[in-house]
């Protein structure tokens, strides 16, 4: 069988793959035979083969090399490109996160080939599904020409384990100066949460400008905890200054795609739409009838939001 | 500091956008169009640094000859001349032929810094600046949320989750900024009326070198095959609150079984 090259993404604070690459491996399936691929400074494979064998990998290459970590995405497409031409794969799938697109780009001037970005479903003969325009369309693509390089948006995929060999391969590496050229100086965390990660949660609880305050969005962050969610913001909440912008959801943050998606006092204007539109069951409260995220709701409640969720939050802890 | 900024011109984000039936291309000319919201901070990004440093801010867009609206857009905020690559052969490129495109057009510039928003709403690729680095070999500091120049070097705080990674390259480089990075200003009065005198080059593909044979829909690296409307989603339930909001919504859930 062809063998697909499957970028694995890590968790930074070392807990192993992520889920989007458990997706990826499994969405590779279709196209052939998934190897994963594990670049980073020397330590990073430890512990990872055998989850990405469990989940479908014949073989895991191990590039690691300080340089790998210490510049920008350039080492990475490097590696990566230099694993094409000896393997010459059906396939390559990345993850779709602004490194992993990036990480595409790149390879795809490289080797010479196409790619196509946040994809949602790739099938046997290749052909990838993308949505387009805020959710509105959906599109079926192709790459034409080269090794097809894919980038799959997370949580569109549901991982599914494919016990395989894992064969461990050790790459070597060395980094030229052109890929050298952006140093990483320091990586701050600026904001932990032991809520899941946002693009990775099977449920986002967002709150909008009708939360009102930095203080109310606890009303948001207690309804996220009681039922396990991540917590997500407007843009609109977030210029306000109530939530971080790292959990800003939409066209200029990040597109979730969970099980449920709650909106709680967000109109529902395009470009928050963007971001969540795919999501599989959809609740908006909001005290405004007109409010245009009712189109998009299975279920919505008009009221505000300060008697509602807290209320809801209780009967939902009160069912534990 | 010679500050090129890309701009691109895209369908208004807010009023509805399609995918052109004849050859499932963005239907561009009966589109609302505007320039693209998220290059307006690069724009802006780059007046502030010719601001405090001076020098040169030149404007770079490949689009169809309509794509002049967003050029003197980005005029009338302060830019000081443009370059427009126009040419009937562009039609249906997709992303990796357009940055051979913009490529062979930045090659023909004289600059420091190469800015550019962090996406374009329209294809939401976000690949500019890697496809431009691997072509031009200079360094890309994408997504960024903060830019100082500091003498031949450029710094950067790219946003990440939950934080952001502090980056430094030598320039020339490419940087990408995100809508967090400042405030776009309003053109002036002044400023609109000046943009109508501001040159503005317009380049065909044979200016830039590039052969037909590179670019456009039959020649892409990736084809649609075809698209459709979203499914519309079944008419869903709306209550009023009435004291019993909270306990019908937390029924629903129970009823999908997630609590
Ligand atoms: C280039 C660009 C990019 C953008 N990117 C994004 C993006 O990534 N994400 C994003 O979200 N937006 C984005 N926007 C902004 C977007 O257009 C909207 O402005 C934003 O989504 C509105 O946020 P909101 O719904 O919280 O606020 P509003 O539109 O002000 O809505 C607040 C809602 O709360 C309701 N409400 C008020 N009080 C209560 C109460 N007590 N109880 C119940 N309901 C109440 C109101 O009825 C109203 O519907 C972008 C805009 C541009 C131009
Ligand atoms: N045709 C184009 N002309 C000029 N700039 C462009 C063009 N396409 C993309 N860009 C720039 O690249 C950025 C990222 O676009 P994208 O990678 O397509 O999301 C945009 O914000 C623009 O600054």
């Amino acid at each position: 069988m062809a063998e697909v090259l499957v970028l694995a993404e890590l968790d930074p604070a070392g807990g192993g793959a992520r889920k989007t690459t458990l997706e990826a491996l499994t969405a590779a399936r279709a196209l052939g035979e998934p190897s994963a691929v594990v670049l980073g400074a020397p330590g990073t494979a430890a512990g990872v083969r055998d989850q990405l064998a469990e989940y479908g990998a014949a073989t895991v290459y191990v590039a690691e090399s300080a340089d790998i970590d210490d510049y920008l995405v350039a080492p990475k497409a490097e590696v990566l490109a230099q694993l094409v031409s000896e393997k010459s794969p059906a396939a390559v799938v990345i993850p779709s996160s602004p490194e992993g697109k990036e990480i595409a780009a790149r390879l795809a001037v490289k080797t010479g080939s196409g790619f196509l970005t946040d994809v949602t479903e790739i099938t046997a003969d290749g052909t990838a599904t993308q949505v387009a325009f805020a959710g509105q369309t959906i599109v079926h693509s192709k790459v034409t020409t080269g090794t097809p390089i894919f980038t799959l948006r997370g949580n569109s995929v549901t991982p599914e384990p494919a016990p395989a060999a894992g064969a461990e391969q050790t790459v070597s590496v060395s980094i030229s100066d052109a890929a050298k050229q952006v140093r990483v100086v320091e990586r701050v965390v600026e904001q932990k949460s032991n809520r899941p990660e946002l693009t990775e949660a099977s449920i986002v609880v967002s709150g909008g400008r009708g939360v009102a305050s930095a203080e109310n969005f606890s009303i948001i962050e207690g309804l996220a905890d009681s039922l396990g969610a991540a917590v997500g913001a407007s843009r609109a909440a977030v210029d306000s200054g109530f939530y971080p912008h790292s959990f800003q959801v939409g066209q200029t943050g990040k597109t979730v795609s969970p099980q449920l998606y709650v909106a709680v006092g967000i109109s529902g204007a395009i470009q928050h739409r963007a971001g969540m539109q795919t999501s599989k069951t959809i609740v908006a409260i909001n005290k405004d009838p007109e409010a245009p995220i009712f189109e998009l709701a299975d279920f919505g409640v008009i009221g505000d939001l300060n008697t509602v969720v807290p209320a809801a939050t209780e009967q939902i802890n009160a069912r534990k | 500091m010679n500050i090129v900024v890309l701009v691109k011109q895209v369908p208004d984000s807010g009023s509805e956008r399609k995918l052109d039936p004849a050859d499932n291309t963005v239907a561009r000319a009966s589109a609302d169009n505007v320039i693209n919201e998220m290059d307006e901070y690069a724009i802006e990004e780059a007046l502030t640094i010719k601001e405090a440093q001076g020098g040169e801010v030149t404007v770079l867009t490949v689009g169809p000859d309509g794509a002049t609206d967003a050029i003197r857009k980005a005029l009338s905020m302060g830019a000081d001349k443009a370059v427009h690559v126009s040419d009937e052969a562009i039609h249906g490129s997709d992303a990796v032929q357009i940055s051979a495109v913009l490529a062979a057009a930045l090659e023909q510039l004289e600059y420091d810094l190469v800015l550019c928003g962090a996406e374009a709403t329209d294809s939401q690729m976000s690949v500019m600046p890697a496809l431009l680095s691997e072509r031009l070999g200079i360094p890309q500091l994408s997504g960024a949320r903060k830019v100082t120049i500091d003498g031949g070097t450029a710094k950067v705080e790219r946003q990440t989750d939950g934080g952001y990674w502090s980056l430094e390259a030598p320039l020339p480089a490419i940087v990408s900024t995100w809508d967090t990075i400042n405030e776009p200003r309003y053109p002036s009065f002044k400023g609109i009326m000046a943009a109508k005198k501001k040159p503005v080059e317009t380049k065909s593909l044979a200016d830039l070198g590039i052969d037909a044979s590179a670019v456009g829909l039959a020649n892409a690296t990736t084809q649609v095959l075809d698209f459709a409307g979203r499914p519309p989603k079944g008419e869903g339930v709306k209550v009023t609150d009435e004291g019993d909001g909270a306990q019908k919504f937390v029924d629903f859930l129970a009823g999908q079984k997630i609590v």
